[in-house]
């Protein structure tokens, strides 16, 4: 039975706390009178998930047949799947897509259905290497299907292979793969990692094009997304939602979602999700035996390592059929893990941050996608009000170096270089820079045929943390270096004791401080 | 006989009078070979440095073991009988070592008592190097079969190649009953697994083995546990394993995607190879072993 989740008032007995920092960790003692926000620990996962998915594919939910029925010979039918960002770190075998694909196809085989194509719904992410495609949907797909061109990743540059499917009554536009929309069947297969993903979310950032996205990837809609976790409240959703609905009457669609725990780090890294008070001997020396020689591991052999660790997390939930009634059961499972109840804001917001983010699977988190995990990610955390108050204080801990993967993040390189170093005002960068971006021919000649995000990705990333931006007074990064700290706007510091002193320059003295503690991920229901 | 050829009475055996009934001579060899010391603690650390130390080295270089399929494991508990098609002695080594290590350290094999266990030598190899345990193969016997069931509830795993023996001709045979019987004696799953190459490499009547060359390792797929359906018997279930080491073997010489298709159509090429004369099994065998290797079956 996994406890839930609390929230920890530190006095002068409590332990130093855990802070993630990149590719290592920090022990800081909280000044007495603080916060900690404990995720729950990790829910029973399902005992039989075999079991579990064809029972979900039997009795669908909301206005859909079972599965086995839907499917005949002579049919053209696609089967989109999310891609590497989720889950993080990506899960040990076999992926919760493995899993549901070959249950999937073999109710297509047992059916006689030949013409069968699965895409990977990446939008403007990178592509994914072979070894990342193997893990997600296991040797026997890929074997199957990539050597014949059946299994491809989306394209949303190749304009020939887009379709136009309409437009919603606020005129935004619904253009997707080509493929999945002239289907007989579309069925997409998602992991849903946190509230954010999952539902019409899926098709519409997955398999669209930047026409499609920049309805909703704008400053606007984030900042009117409080938070973009809770999707009722989330202006990018309701966007999404409406362009959803327009293809749902197109095509027939069979969604099947599932959820993971947050069984995040595999045993040697165990100590990272426990509470430091129940730390035994083992989990001591572990943590010493780890911080210590990280820190004298270059940070490419420290990311080589992380970037090795496969997440024992596991299936919790898994349900099928019409897109809105499957995601509303998505929803339950995910706050079943996630949600954790706090009352009231702080002055002060701390939190550690990790190696890893969606955006850098086998890659360098680099200084915008730590603004983006900061003030994107772990800021929008919440559901109700944000967990710092208006006009308080955001700090994080992560190295934060000038340092960026030439092929995977071409286009971060420039926008960091020269659009940041002329304003960080997410709306003027947006107005002023975007559309060049995104338009960039050698850009998008790297999505296509590199393994490089979109030229427009790199805004994105500012624009995730945009909420964040309007709404806190200051961001100071601990331990971050300052060149990179202070391009984005930033503060840098030492110490998080250098940082609270900081703080109180903006938000008066003797500040509330709350500290999101991390792994694993959470929800906090702010009341 | 004896009398004709041996020393003569006093020096040789007397005869025994045959209106004198005969007092039970304990047979020690055969399927009444004891192997429980074998299952002792220290005998299974001998036999885990054996596998670990000895037969894994020497199986990668003589045959350069590739497994395939390992994640349908994933999930499966406790004892289990692995089941698998067979054409060599290295089929129990490769399964052995392949295993995934919950398993590999708590496993017996069934071996042939009428060729494992004739004399107590080769009974005390077999039991202490595989974990072998004596199965009847000739005839119907309930003491093997009462042992394996007494294992498998004991919290074995159970290897057993219910084809009864090595391939004669490369192609499989149909299966037996005893490994359905045993899953649905003692509610235990059973893992369908099929072996490629290791009868090109050392085949029945073959001294002894060839060492692969370049492409030429071995192949080990694992399938997916099966349990007995409802109201299944024996027969139904064994029948349903053979066609599912049948399904691997399609999909290791096609792949996972027509195999399936070719399932669900009940189109699965059996392992038993095609109803025809000697040569054109063989030929067969040569055409389909094509798919696979460059080895060219006509000059």
């Amino acid at each position: 039975m996994s406890r839930p989740g609390f929230v920890l008032d530190v006095d002068r007995s409590t332990p130093p706390i855990l802070f993630h920092h990149g590719e290592g960790f920090r022990l800081e003692k909280l000044p007495a009178g603080s916060r900690v926000v404990y995720p729950a620990e990790p829910i029973s996962p399902l005992a039989d998930p075999g079991g579990a998915i064809r029972h979900a594919l039997l009795n669908p939910v909301g206005d859909s047949q079972p599965l086995p029925s839907l499917l005949r010979p002579g049919m053209k039918l696609t089967i989109a799947m999310d891609n590497q960002a989720v889950p993080l770190p990506p899960m040990q075998r076999p992926d919760n897509r493995q899993r549901v694909l070959e249950i999937v196809l073999d109710m297509a085989a047992a059916a006689g259905v030949d013409d069968v194509h699965l895409i990977v719904a990446h939008g403007l992410h990178r592509r994914q290497t072979e070894a990342e495609l193997r893990h997600m949907v296991g040797d026997r797909i890929y074997d199957a299907f990539a050597p014949h061109g059946l299994l491809t990743q989306h394209d949303a540059e190749d304009h020939d292979n887009l379709l136009l499917v309409g437009k919603t009554a606020e005129g935004e536009h619904v253009e997707l793969n080509k493929r999945a929309v002239t289907s007989d069947l579309l069925i997409y297969v998602n992991v849903n990692l946190v509230a954010m993903d999952g539902g019409h979310k899926s098709t519409m950032t997955g398999l669209t094009s930047y026409r499609g996205l920049k309805h909703h990837h704008n400053v606007t809609g984030m900042q009117r997304s409080r938070s973009f976790m809770d999707p009722p409240s989330s202006e990018l959703h309701n966007s999404v939602w409406r362009q959803g609905q327009v293809l749902a009457d197109a095509v027939k669609i069979f969604q099947i979602e599932t959820t993971v725990n947050t069984d995040t780090f595999p045993s040697p890294f165990a100590f990272l999700q426990k509470r430091e008070w129940e730390w035994s001997a083992r989990d001591r020396a572990s943590y010493l035996a780890t911080a210590k020689s990280l820190e004298h591991v270059p940070p490419r052999i420290a990311r080589s390592i992380f970037h090795g660790i496969k997440s024992p997390q596991k299936m919790t939930s898994v349900q099928a059929g019409e897109v809105e009634a499957v995601h509303r059961l998505t929803l339950e499972n995910v706050h079943r893990q996630h949600l954790v109840p706090v009352q009231g804001q702080a002055d002060v917001l701390t939190m550690g941050l990790p190696y890893v983010g969606p955006y850098n699977v086998n890659s360098i988190l680099n200084p915008l996608l730590v603004m983006c995990l900061g003030l994107g990610y772990f800021f929008n955390l919440y559901r109700g009000k944000p967990l710092v108050r208006k006009g308080g204080v955001v700090i994080m801990s992560h190295p934060t170096r000038w340092e960026f993967h030439p092929v995977h993040h071409p286009s971060y390189i420039d926008f960091f270089e020269q659009v940041l170093a002329e304003t960080t005002d997410p709306l003027e960068i947006e107005k002023k820079f975007e559309e060049d971006f995104a338009t960039d021919p050698w850009y998008i000649h790297l999505y296509r045929n590199s393994y490089a995000y979109h030229g427009v990705h790199a805004f994105y990333m500012w624009y995730w943390g945009a909420h964040a931006l309007q709404h806190v007074g200051q961001v100071i990064i601990v331990g971050g270096e300052p060149r990179a700290v202070r391009r984005m706007g930033f503060k840098p510091a030492s110490t998080l004791r250098d940082a609270l002193e900081m703080a109180e320059d903006v938000v008066g003295r003797n500040p509330s401080i709350t500290h999101i503690h991390n792994p694993p991920i959470f929800l906090a229901d702010v009341t | 006989m004896s009398r004709l050829l041996g020393p003569r009475f006093p020096v040789g055996k007397p005869n025994w009078p045959s209106s004198i009934p005969r007092p039970a001579v304990r047979r020690r060899t055969g399927v009444d070979y004891e192997t429980d010391w074998a299952r002792t603690h220290a005998a299974r650390v001998a036999r885990a440095m054996i596998v670990d130390d000895v037969l894994r080295p020497v199986l990668a270089v003589i045959a350069s073991p590739t497994t395939h399929g390992e994640d349908r494991l994933v999930g499966l508990e406790g004892p289990a009988i692995f089941v698998a098609n067979h054409h060599s002695h290295m089929d129990t080594s490769l399964l052995l070592t392949a295993l995934p290590e919950r398993f590999r350290h708590k496993a017996v094999v069934a071996a042939a008592a009428d060729y494992f266990f004739t004399t107590r030598a080769k009974g005390a190899v077999s039991a202490l190097a595989i974990g072998a345990i004596p199965m009847e193969r000739t005839k119907v016997g309930r003491r093997s079969a009462d042992l394996a069931a007494e294992l498998l509830d004991d919290g074995w795993n159970l290897i057993m190649f219910p084809e009864g023996g090595r391939s004669p001709d490369g192609w499989g045979r149909a299966f037996r009953g005893g490994a359905a019987y045993l899953a649905l004696r003692c509610g235990r799953p059973i893992v369908p697994l099929y072996i490629e190459g290791t009868g090109r490499l050392w085949r029945r009547g073959r001294t002894l083995p060839k060492i692969a060359g370049k492409g030429e390792g071995v192949h080990l797929v694992f399938g997916s546990p099966m349990s007995p359906g409802p109201g299944e018997d024996a027969r139904r279930l064994s029948a349903r394993v053979e066609q599912a080491v049948a399904a691997l073997a399609d999909e290791w010489s096609t792949d996972w995607w027509s195999a399936r298709r070719r399932a669900a159509a009940g189109t699965t090429p059996v392992l038993t190879g095609p109803s025809a004369g000697a040569w054109r099994r063989s030929w067969a065998l040569d055409a389909n072993a094509a798919s696979r290797s460059s080895r060219r079956a006509w000059p």
